[in-house]
């Protein structure tokens, strides 16, 4: 229990600490240090809801199962790795003048707040809160967006400010309709009506006409936040004008949240509604997302651009899985969120260092940065060829579970489920090939990279692709049997 | 046939009090304005001089020209005919449908506009064109305040309507709040008052209803002066009866009667002032925007249609 | 549940969300900077009266705080903000030209419309006196979404923005009593921290595109140019 309060509340004090001591030389190190702190509290409240099994804190405004523990402890993971690739590279980033000492404040103040937002997303129990926090999480991050303050950057910024705005709030109608269904069913007076575990519990006696309006809003709603096509316009904006750990952190973890607020409600709606309505709406949505963006990645010439294409492709095929449903394809779609959030943010982290060799995001001029720096090179190389699907990665895995799943339930959807992932596929190697063994210009120079954040997710990707931990796998399975009424195990 | 012999006295009151109507918003304005104004009946002088002048005809016009002024005049009679005025317990309240009613000012409008091109002098074909960009702006408009009303009491008998929403209770309709609100600004650009048209002005380039009538003379011009006249006073009524329902007799009972038509004429005072004073706080405003304040009649009409049928039924 | 059975309060509120709803039409016609503010503020100040008016009719008198909420945000803070940040910026007597008025106002309509066979399942399910005004409260949330698509200048765009967020207040109001205060409050403070960020993005914008003209920013596309 403590373990939870410690991990919700040692971001939001360094938020308060970093907006006062971002622009001083060890704001890096406390980040750092309150990232790693946060992991650690973290694990430790999983520990705890392995040994003793979900827990909901006194007041139930939170509340920590199978679903969300490996997605808390994911989040801090992944904020603690970025952190440390985040202070070098912003370090170099206000030595070439890029950010003076107020945007530091800014920047490093609003990390912490990007990730209490997140983690409160994550871990609280009521509906109504967690739509804040994902609002919150926009706010946080919208000035991060537009950090460099360039046309480009603050047009990013306005868009992702105006378009996740107006998404999100009809993901707010939808939580008040289901507030409303809820409060039909509920005693009079209870102030519980948005209480997810209230809910969960009640859920096939709610209205079914209204729990699918309300899903559709929601749908709308958290899918712009995730990136569906067509509500995706403002994500590859957002995440190439940014700094790249924002990208890191964008690509890797809000993109999750939104859709674990989805499938939240997902398993709201499904008992309610006796149908498989919000499991094609998402099918569908997924789909279309996964196609387009493998078709979009053809034309980037941005390479921070190409890879959120391939994030919203990720996401599309995530949806899909969730919206497929059975137990094979939920078993998959938990997998993938890791092993996506993994390996994309250690995507990002290469490409923040390619891009300082080059000095430019342009493709076209980024060119042999094996020859460069080696192990950029192959970050970049090995996380492409992990993020494509290639074995023995773990992305192979989810990504062959989720093709098992398809071909057992809707057999007609397995074709052009590989034709996306082979025109992906190409998408990315096109032009990947050149940046990484092409001829580099006269005088690049190497850049004080530390790799080591990569080599630990890709490392960790590897893993999960050759053996699931036991723990691991004991955790997405009761998830599993949570949101598909059956394990795998 | 009592009854038949009431519509007819009170068609003929309203075509005979009408300059009245007319000449007391001008006497206000002048008063509003610091003048000291001609007395409201003023405008019987005028048409009584305009009886006795001579007609003057252009060589081009044909015989729509010499026409229209007793058409539009008749058929401006015929539309204050179905305007209940102090009773709804007329014979002839069978037909007064305010579908019929626009119809007729409709068929008035289009001799108007024939008559203003037929000569073909350039003002005339101006002001015809003005006038029926307007109206196809106003029509919808206020037709769709008219609907507001029927569907309100199911029916589009003006008599019914008004008696209906005499005998309710004290009830807060939003719809008919919208659809009085649209009647008020359609009235005033369907009688050519400022913002829309400048009624007391015959040199300008922005006229519309005097551009159209202005190779007029003698007894045609009277009539068609005392058209637009009677189109004032029938608007009018239609404001005070229907957004003020009280006051207007249901039986034909004679204390009843008298007790109306008291109201009544206090509620035609009242509209004068209403009048009086907002055309002279405000300036006519330019011809291009007329279509803007006409699309907001629409809308508050429309509105007016969609918050009956969204809020109030069921 | 035909009107005239209903108490003089909760024709109130029926005739209140009328006015809502006229009101965000007249924000979406509305061409000039300060008379939009206006127009906001007094959407807002309609909508705090129909909060006052559902706590007296429910008797959840926890309505009447968030009431004050929206009497504070919606009316005074936001609108004093925004008519602060056009003084500053000097934009006061800017006047925005609207594509095509007309057809966007019979696009709102049709948005009515839409928000009425939306809102059916819900009317039908539900026992409150004022429930038919879920219909209202999705319609100003829709056509706050037009306007944030059809304006072009940022100040336009963010009203719109908060528009949206009075529908969706006004919906919880009316369809369920409002919200659990936490989440009142949180959403509050959203709405709060949002207000003060849009500031802080118009004089980014200014500053880097010379006008709040937010057609201008087009820089980012697909190809590279």
């Amino acid at each position: 229990m403590n373990a939870l309060y410690a991990t919700l509340l040692l971001p939001l004090v360094g938020v308060f600490i970093l907006a006062f001591a971002g622009h001083r030389r060890q704001a890096k190190t406390i980040n750092l240090v309150l990232c790693t702190v946060t992991f650690a509290t973290a694990l430790l409240l999983a520990l705890e809801v392995f040994r003793d099994g979900a827990i909901l804190s006194t007041g139930k405004l939170l509340y920590v199962d199978g679903f969300n523990v490996y997605l808390i402890l994911l989040n801090a993971f992944v904020g603690m790795t970025t952190a440390i690739f985040s202070g070098p590279y912003m370090e170099h980033e206000a030595a070439i003048g890029r950010v003076d000492a107020v945007r530091m404040r800014l920047y490093y103040s609003m990390y912490q707040g990007f990730l209490f937002t997140m983690l409160m997303a994550l871990s609280t129990n009521n509906l109504g809160i967690l739509w804040v926090s994902v609002e919150g999480a926009t706010l946080a991050t919208v000035l991060l967006v537009s950090l460099y303050r360039t046309h480009e950057s603050i047009e990013a910024g306005w868009k992702y400010f105006i378009i996740c705005g107006v998404g999100i709030s009809q993901a707010l109608f939808g939580t008040i309709l289901v507030y409303f269904a809820a409060v039909k069913i509920l005693p009079p007076g209870a102030e519980d009506g948005l209480l997810w575990t209230e809910l969960h519990r009640h859920a096939a006696d709610m209205d079914a006409g209204v729990l699918a309006l309300a899903f559709v809003f929601l749908l709308v709603g958290y899918g712009t936040k995730v990136g569906l096509v067509p509500l995706h316009n403002w994500l590859p904006d957002a995440h190439s004008e940014g700094p790249t750990p924002m990208s890191a952190i964008l690509s890797g973890l809000l993109l999750n949240i939104a859709l674990y607020a989805l499938v939240r409600f997902k398993m709201l709606v499904d008992p309610a509604l006796g149908n498989h309505l919000a499991g094609n709406l998402m099918m569908g949505f997924g789909m279309l997302s996964f196609s387009v963006a493998g078709l979009l990645l053809h034309r980037q010439y941005d390479i921070k651009r190409m890879f959120s294409y391939s994030s919203i492709e990720h996401m599309g095929l995530m949806t899909f899985a969730f919206g497929i449903g059975g137990p094979l394809a939920t078993f998959g779609g938990l997998l993938h969120m890791i092993v996506h959030s993994l390996t994309k943010s250690a995507i990002f982290i290469t490409v923040g260092h390619a891009s300082h060799i080059a000095g430019t995001q342009k493709m076209a001029q980024i060119r042999g940065l094996i020859k460069t720096q080696p192990f950029v090179g192959w970050g970049l190389m090995i996380g492409t060829v992990a993020i494509a699907g290639f074995p023995p990665f773990g992305v192979f895995t989810s990504e062959f579970l989720l093709f098992t799943a398809t071909v057992k339930s809707y057999p007609w959807l397995a074709p052009p489920l590989v034709i996306g992932l082979a025109v992906a596929f190409t998408g990315l190697f096109r032009n990947l090939q050149p940046m990484v063994f092409g001829s580099p210009p006269a005088d690049q120079q190497p850049v004080n990279a530390n790799m080591w954040p990569v080599f630990i997710h890709l490392a960790l990707v590897l893993w999960l692709g050759i053996a699931i931990p036991g723990v691991l796998a004991q955790w997405l399975n009761q998830a599993t049997i949570m949101l598909a009424g059956r394990g795998v195990l | 046939m009592s009854g038949l012999l009431w519509a007819i006295i009170k068609t003929l009151c309203v075509i005979l009090l009408a300059p009245l109507m007319a000449g007391w918003v001008k006497w206000l304005k002048c008063r509003l304005q610091n003048r000291r104004g001609a007395p409201p009946w003023q405008p019987y002088r005028d048409l009584l001089r305009l009886s006795r002048k001579n007609v003057v005809i252009a060589e081009s016009a044909s015989w729509i020209f010499r026409m229209a002024p007793y058409i539009v005049f008749s058929v401006t009679c015929l539309a204050v005919s179905t305007v209940p005025v102090v009773t709804v317990q007329l014979p002839v309240a069978a037909l007064a449908d305010v579908i019929a009613l626009v119809g007729f000012l409709a068929l008035g409008r289009f001799f108007l506009a024939l008559a203003g091109m037929d000569v073909g002098t350039a003002f005339g074909g101006m002001g015809s064109s003005r006038e029926v960009t307007i109206s196809s702006l106003a029509e919808p408009a206020l037709l769709m305040a008219f609907f507001t009303l029927a569907m309100n009491v199911s029916s589009t008998n003006l008599s019914t309507v008004i008696g209906e929403l005499g005998r309710r209770d004290l009830t807060l309709y939003p719809s008919l709040i919208f659809a009085a609100m649209g009647l008020v600004l359609v009235a005033i650009a369907e009688t050519g008052r400022i913002p829309i048209d400048n009624p007391s002005t015959h040199l300008e380039l922005t006229m519309i209803h005097e551009a159209m009538i202005l190779e007029y003379s003698g007894r045609h011009l009277l009539l068609m002066e005392w058209a637009s006249m009677l189109k004032l006073t029938l608007f009018s009524l239609l404001i005070v009866n229907l957004i003020v329902p009280w006051g207007v007799a249901l039986t034909l009972a004679p204390a009843d009667l008298a007790f109306a038509a008291l109201i009544v004429t206090g509620k035609l005072m009242l509209w004068g002032m209403m009048l009086a004073v907002s055309e002279t706080i405000q300036a006519k405003m330019r011809l291009f925007r007329a279509p803007q304040y006409l699309g907001l009649a629409f809308i508050l009409s429309m509105l007016g249609m969609m918050s009956h049928i969204v809020l109030e039924v069921r | 549940m035909l009107i005239a059975s209903l108490s003089l309060p909760e024709q109130g509120v029926l005739t209140l969300a009328a006015l809502i709803l006229l009101s965000s039409f007249l924000l979406l016609a509305q061409v000039r900077l300060d008379s939009l503010i206006n127009t906001f503020a007094l959407q807002g100040a309609l909508i705090f009266l129909a909060t006052v008016f559902m706590a007296f009719i429910s008797g959840k008198y926890h309505l009447l705080i968030s009431a004050a909420l929206t009497l504070f945000l919606k009316v005074f803070f936001i609108p004093g903000q925004l008519r602060l940040l056009v003084v500053r910026l000097n934009i006061r007597r800017e006047v925005e030209v609207i594509g095509n008025p007309m057809l966007v106002m019979l696009f709102a309509a049709g948005l009515v419309l839409f928000s009425y066979y939306v809102a059916l399942p819900i009317r039908e399910l539900s026992l409150l006196s004022t429930r038919n005004t879920i219909t209202i409260s999705l319609a100003v949330v829709l056509i706050g979404m037009l306007m944030v698509i059809s304006r072009r200048k940022a100040v336009a765009q963010v009203i719109g923005f908060m528009s949206m967020e009075n529908g969706l207040f006004f919906a919880a109001v009316v369809s369920t009593h409002g919200m659990p205060m936490v989440v009142e409050l949180g959403i509050a403070f959203d709405v709060l921290v949002a207000v003060i960020l849009f500031g802080v993005f118009f004089f980014h914008i200014r500053t880097e595109i010379g006008s709040l003209d937010t057609d201008r920013l087009n820089h980012l596309t697909e190809v590279d140019r």
